[in-house]
């Protein structure tokens, strides 16, 4: 699987969503992507790609696309 | 009503401020109440649609203030859900945010308030309102559960007098809002602050967002309150490193927090010298019966505390004895002005009177030690909390048997762990079923579903529990 796959899937996982909606998904625009839906899906990125993010990014992850910028801090290319 | 009796000497106070920089005063609240009655025409019941904005809160504190007797549900209520309370309680209005008006089905929008609407329904069978009734909250209001919680204005008054008195509430204070106005423990907030002519720092924004804490810090919060997941989260975000230096205390509260997390926040306060204090309380209670002192925060570390000013609290043993020796567990028991009038289950219920007399048998067992401090170690009552809201085990089995016809389920869990079993072997079927459950009721994650080939019964029909409970500690695969 290649990092934009393993990437997809966990939101698909944790917040519930489809693959066709990802790329517009935003913190609090659905609501699955609540608080829980988010820690769940920050502690899963971290897991799978053996990141930690400090606490501003925990915050900063705001959408999927800003996921992708900050994952690329973590030199995670997606 | 005690909470509003200082109103006209607060005045041009300001009340409460928002993200938009908006501001109102305790004036405006009063001329708001005032056309809101006018509007309802009487003592009506109404339900609210709750957000944490301005015109939520003017809403509450409108009806308390007037009479008009409101059910707080979140605004995210599943439609479905909605309409089965509405059918249930035949309330007159709905006073629902712009956004969801499609929610308010069959009625008729005659006052817009800011982003709120209040409607009108065309309803005929009106529900008899006993006089003290003031507030109606639900039990176990994801799963829409029918049951709720009658308060009294002298209950309200009573707690949010106490919980001023005890946590030293005065003008100065300016909490924010983490809570949602539908939770008891959120109202609490609002009572306790409103009767002491503080201004109340509202917010949609939620802690994992950079904007509320800066909104936070530029409007010098100075309490913040959580759930015991609302903690780990801060713990997670680096809440401890923050710069926040108007902020003095934070409360807990809906639910046990993990000891370890409670000596990590305990000793947090005292090294930046802050209070950190940890309470107790049901719905059923108004919002508190017990707190632990700042001050006792780590000697008693993992404790509820004591019972607040004006309540008391002992321990029955199975008998309905009293335990009088320490560190025996028995059923914690209240007394307090504060305890409801009861539970309303249909229309009929809302004119009975005060049936609980001032004492509530918490269904929480307990120990107290030998200085008198109490330590919550079970529940007799078969619910779970889920992010610190009451979700009635029952109900939930009741939603998914409605659901799904011929398959049966048990339900056994703990706190943020909800574990469904079924005797349905489809391999989609624990997706299915967190999928729909999930949609309904908002719980999902903390929930897994077990396959079991027969749910276990006694003779006469009754599941037995405990052997499932047995089983249900691994988390499971179908998560």
């Amino acid at each position: 699987m290649t990092n934009l796959e393993k990437y997809d899937q966990l939101f698909i996982k944790d917040l519930r969503v489809k693959k066709e909606d990802l790329e517009d998904l935003k913190y609090r625009g659905i609501s699955t992507w609540d608080s829980m839906g988010h820690m769940d899906l920050v502690t899963d990125l971290e897991e799978v790609f053996d990141i930690h993010f400090n606490t501003a990014d925990v915050m900063n992850f705001s959408s999927y696309e800003k996921g992708k910028e900050i994952m690329k801090k973590y030199g995670v290319m997606i | 009503m005690l909470l509003f009796e200082k109103e006209k000497i607060y005045g041009d106070r300001i009340l409460a401020v928002d993200d938009k920089d908006r501001k109102v005063t305790y004036d405006q609240l009063d001329s708001f109440s005032g056309e809101l009655y006018s509007k309802v025409g009487g003592k009506k019941l109404i339900f609210i649609l709750c957000e944490n904005t301005i015109e939520s809160m003017f809403g509450y504190l409108g009806c308390l203030k007037t009479g008009i007797v409101p059910l707080m549900l979140e605004s995210r209520i599943h439609p479905s859900l909605l309409n089965s309370l509405i059918r249930e309680y035949h309330p007159a209005f709905l006073y629902v945010p712009e956004t969801c008006i499609e929610k308010a089905e069959a009625s008729e929008v005659i006052w817009q308030f800011g982003s709120y609407c209040l409607c009108r329904r065309n309803e005929k069978l009106l529900p008899a309102l006993y006089s003290e009734l003031s507030l109606l909250l639900t039990t176990s209001g994801s799963t829409g559960s029918p049951k709720l919680v009658r308060q009294s204005s002298g209950n309200i008054d009573a707690n949010g007098k106490s919980i001023a008195s005890y946590l030293e509430i005065d003008a100065n204070e300016r909490p924010i809002t983490t809570l949602p106005m539908n939770y008891t423990y959120g109202l609490s907030i609002i009572n306790s602050h409103v009767l002491m002519g503080c201004t109340l720092l509202i917010t949609k924004y939620g802690v994992l967002e950079p904007a509320f804490w800066d909104f936070a810090r530029k409007n010098r919060a100075s309490s913040i309150a959580g759930v015991p997941y609302t903690y780990q989260i801060l713990k997670r975000i680096g809440f401890m490193k923050m710069d926040l230096p108007d902020l003095k205390s934070m409360t807990q509260a809906g639910g046990k927090l993990p000891s370890s997390l409670h000596k990590e926040f305990a000793l947090y306060a005292k090294r930046t010298n802050r209070k950190f204090i940890v309470m107790y309380g049901q719905t059923e209670a108004t919002a508190r019966m017990g707190y632990l002192p700042a001050d006792k925060s780590l000697e008693k570390c993992g404790s509820m505390g004591i019972a607040i000013p004006g309540g008391r609290f002992w321990l029955e043993d199975e008998q309905g004895n009293e335990v009088i020796e320490p560190d025996i567990p028995g059923e914690l028991v209240y007394q307090g002005k504060n305890v409801t009038l009861g539970y309303a289950c249909c229309k009929d219920d809302l004119i009975k009177q005060d049936e609980w007399r001032g004492v509530l048998h918490t269904g929480d067992i307990a120990s107290r030690d030998s200085e008198g401090y109490y330590f919550i170690t079970g529940r007799k009552k078969r619910f779970i909390k889920v992010s610190g809201s009451r979700v009635n085990l029952d109900e939930v089995e009741r939603l998914l048997k409605e659901q799904y016809e011929g398959i049966d389920f048990a339900c056994v869990g703990t706190d943020d762990n909800l574990t469904i079993y079924t005797d349905c072997s489809s391999p989609d079927a624990g997706k299915d079923i967190l999928d729909y459950l999930y949609r309904v009721t908002g719980i999902g994650r903390a929930a897994a579903v077990r396959y079991r080939n027969k749910i276990p019964k006694n003779e006469s029909g009754k599941t037995l529990y405990q052997e499932l409970e047995t089983t249900a500690d691994n988390r499971m695969e179908c998560k």
